[in-house]
């Protein structure tokens, strides 16, 4: 009983001084709509959940992490091998960065299905949409911090991609590396970005953010034929809440937490299961032997960038997002009032199957890089045994030819080789031997010319072998005019 | 004692106040923002562009493009291997030469040489170069990026020590040009 009154005494000592007792039972005492205490409105809190276990694990890799261009490498591979478990919390905060990006835009398509961005919370979305582009900050600065290869070279990109901004470029790519080259300063700079500057401002962001939510209360449930007014809005709100509301903690919160809890433990099983991203190669970059990418939630803007035409490319890249922010900051002021319910919002709905649609194609583009040339198909991918059977010695010389040109690394022949160009399993059928001749000296169609590189002999043979490509039973594609010309 | 407008004594002093403050800002903006400029505003100081060795000529055989590294000149002691730069030297007949940056005109990847086809490939977006660092296809908008370089006593200097991108008035594009245009007549 005495340590009861101990303890009762003890909070009393520090809630009069610290006056804070209030208002936290009025935050948790807050009536809520009593339909959002649902498994929907639980994304938001775990987004808080992992953004603070990520400034835990981010605390723990610091302890060992050394931001500097010469030893980043090594210390990472410290914390990989020789610290015990390092290589977990490496992972716990890989994957927490990964589970981070994913919940945040749930969040996001929730919140905008639901309505929730329409009066009085339009500065809620605003937050919001900062909440996201530093997150985004957060992911790609974390990415340079694993100083590998990848982060090397996904510099240069980023520093590729300044340098166009017009007048100012240059100078942009300066202040992005911290001088003229990716070095010492370079990674200086982003450690500071991802451990000072941009938690900062995630941490005022969430505040606001959270501080709002509690102000103006959880979006209801929408409703078809709810519609919102700014005239009347808060009046039917309050109604709403006091006749049928919840208090929010435990009615609530309860779902919010068991949420958290499922997140965190998958974070984790990742992380066991999966292990920590990298480092990759060595950040030396005098080995060229790497064909760098993006993680995975940049793989789309890699896609992107392999298929703007090369003379839009600066002003989309430029001008795009931009255009995109912009649209997601007006979205509020345009459609501030009217109806809040994706069953009545069909356009709501296809734009985000559409943005799904869009992500998920060029995520899974990215992955496979069909553009890139397959740099050793040339001395590594045979060329199918099928084709190579009963030809004659000058189409044998042909295939050589094709290996040996690299023609292999954008042509694929059975399924192996590149992508960047088309496949040539049937190309006799498409391509007379004119025209096959044409094509290999002039090139054009986004095909080098290799006038130049091939003698007459070799293009005899090569083309030789190119007339062979085609299906059996099926004639190969031959210039109509050519025996009459002839005759 | 207030006066007609409104403004009282201690009013007015917290006004002198914020002014203060004000001028105080602004006197440490100066340096504050020239520190966090430092980068840019060091443009055109010593270091930047230097004329580098990348070795004895007879490195580079006549007809060949090799890999070649160079140092780079404004450095620090944490830079690590990051330090070293590579770049292709084209010799094209034992006394003409050219050296292209490693970086994809495109978005700066390192582009690789295929004796063979005589073409540069870029890993990233399938950027191809030939020879003579033209642009043969793919999205670079242009050929490869040149260092200016110099023969002396045995010699190949280059002036380097920034790195490439398409956005910069970069030195030129001599090994390019001519031939971009060939290549576009006909495809």
């Amino acid at each position: 009983m005495r340590a009861v009154r101990a303890i009762q005494w003890l909070g009393e000592w520090f809630d009069q001084r610290l006056q804070l007792g209030r208002p936290i039972r009025e935050v948790m005492e807050h009536p809520v709509p009593r339909q959002t205490a649902s498994w929907w409105y639980v994304f938001g809190s775990a987004a808080l959940t992992i953004f603070l276990f990520q400034i835990v694990t981010g605390i723990l890799l610091a302890l060992v992490y050394v931001p500097s261009a010469g030893e980043a490498w090594n210390s990472l591979q410290t914390l990989n091998h020789q610290i015990a478990l390092g290589w977990f919390i490496r992972a716990l905060h890989g994957w927490g960065s990964n589970f981070m990006l994913a919940i945040v835009l749930i969040h996001m398509v929730q919140v905008f299905l639901f309505g929730a961005y329409k009066f009085p919370r339009e500065l809620t979305w605003i937050i919001g949409i900062f909440l996201l582009l530093v997150t985004f900050g957060m992911a790609f600065t974390g990415q340079v911090l694993r100083f590998d290869q990848d982060a090397y070279w996904g510099l240069g990109i980023g520093a590729s991609i300044s340098s166009r901004v017009p007048v100012l470029g240059p100078a942009l790519v300066k202040l992005l590396l911290g001088g003229p080259i990716i070095g010492g300063a370079t990674l200086s700079r982003f450690f500071a970005l991802h451990v000072f500057v941009i938690p900062g401002l995630l941490i005022a962001f969430v505040g606001l953010h959270v501080l709002m939510v509690l102000k103006l209360g959880v979006n209801e449930w929408p409703m078809p034929g709810r519609i919102v007014r700014r005239t009347t809005y808060v009046r039917e709100y309050h109604e709403l809440t006091a006749k049928d509301g919840v208090p929010f903690v435990p009615n609530a919160i309860w779902k919010d937490i068991v949420f958290s809890g499922f997140i965190l433990l998958s974070i984790a099983a990742c992380a066991v299961l999966l292990g920590p991203f990298g480092p990759g190669g060595q950040p030396d970059p005098t080995i060229i032997q790497t064909a760098p990418r993006p993680d995975g939630f940049f793989l789309w803007i890699y896609a992107v960038l392999s298929f703007l035409p090369p003379a839009a490319e600066t002003p989309i890249l430029l001008i795009g997002p931009v255009i995109g922010i912009l649209v997601l900051l007006a979205l509020p002021f345009v459609a501030g009032e009217g109806e809040k319910s994706w069953r009545r919002r069909p356009i709501a709905v296809l734009v985000i199957l559409l943005a799904a649609v869009s992500l998920g194609t060029l995520t899974q583009l990215g992955e496979h890089t069909p553009w890139s040339p397959v740099m050793d198909a040339w001395s590594s991918q045979p060329i199918p045994v099928q084709y190579l059977k009963d030809r004659t010695p000058l189409e044998h010389q042909g295939a050589l030819v094709f290996q040996a040109k690299q023609c292999h690394n954008c042509h694929s022949l059975g399924g192996e080789g590149g992508k960047r160009g088309p496949a040539l399993d049937q190309v006799a059928l498409r391509l007379t031997p004119d025209q096959l001749v044409r094509q290999v000296i002039q090139g054009g169609g986004n095909m080098p010319a290799y006038g130049k590189n091939l003698n007459p002999a070799e293009t005899t043979a090569l083309v030789k072998f190119l007339e062979t490509l085609h299906p059996s039973g099926q004639t190969p594609a031959r210039d109509a005019s050519r025996s009459v010309a002839l005759r | 004692m207030t006066k007609p407008d409104g403004l009282t004594r201690r009013g007015f002093l917290m006004k002198i106040g914020l002014l203060f403050n004000g001028a105080v800002g602004l006197a440490l903006a100066v340096p504050i923002l020239s520190y966090v400029l430092s980068p840019v505003s060091r443009q055109r100081k010593s270091g930047y562009d230097s004329w580098l060795s990348l070795g004895d000529l007879h490195q580079f055989p006549a007809g060949q493009t090799r890999l070649a590294k160079y140092r780079n000149p404004v450095m620090n002691s944490w830079d690590g291997e990051t330090a070293d730069i590579a770049c292709w030297v084209r010799n094209v007949d034992g006394e003409k030469f050219q050296v292209f940056a490693i970086n994809c005109a495109h978005l700066g990847c390192p582009v690789r040489w295929f004796a063979q086809s005589n073409l540069f490939m870029c890993p990233c977006h399938g950027g191809a170069y030939y020879q003579d660092g033209s642009r043969a296809s793919g999205p670079p908008e242009r050929g490869l990026f040149e260092y200016p370089h110099k023969l002396e006593s045995g010699k190949l200097l280059i002036q380097a020590g920034e790195m490439p991108t398409p956005g910069r008035a970069a030195n030129d594009s001599r090994g390019g040009s001519g031939c971009v245009q060939f290549v576009q007549f006909n495809g």
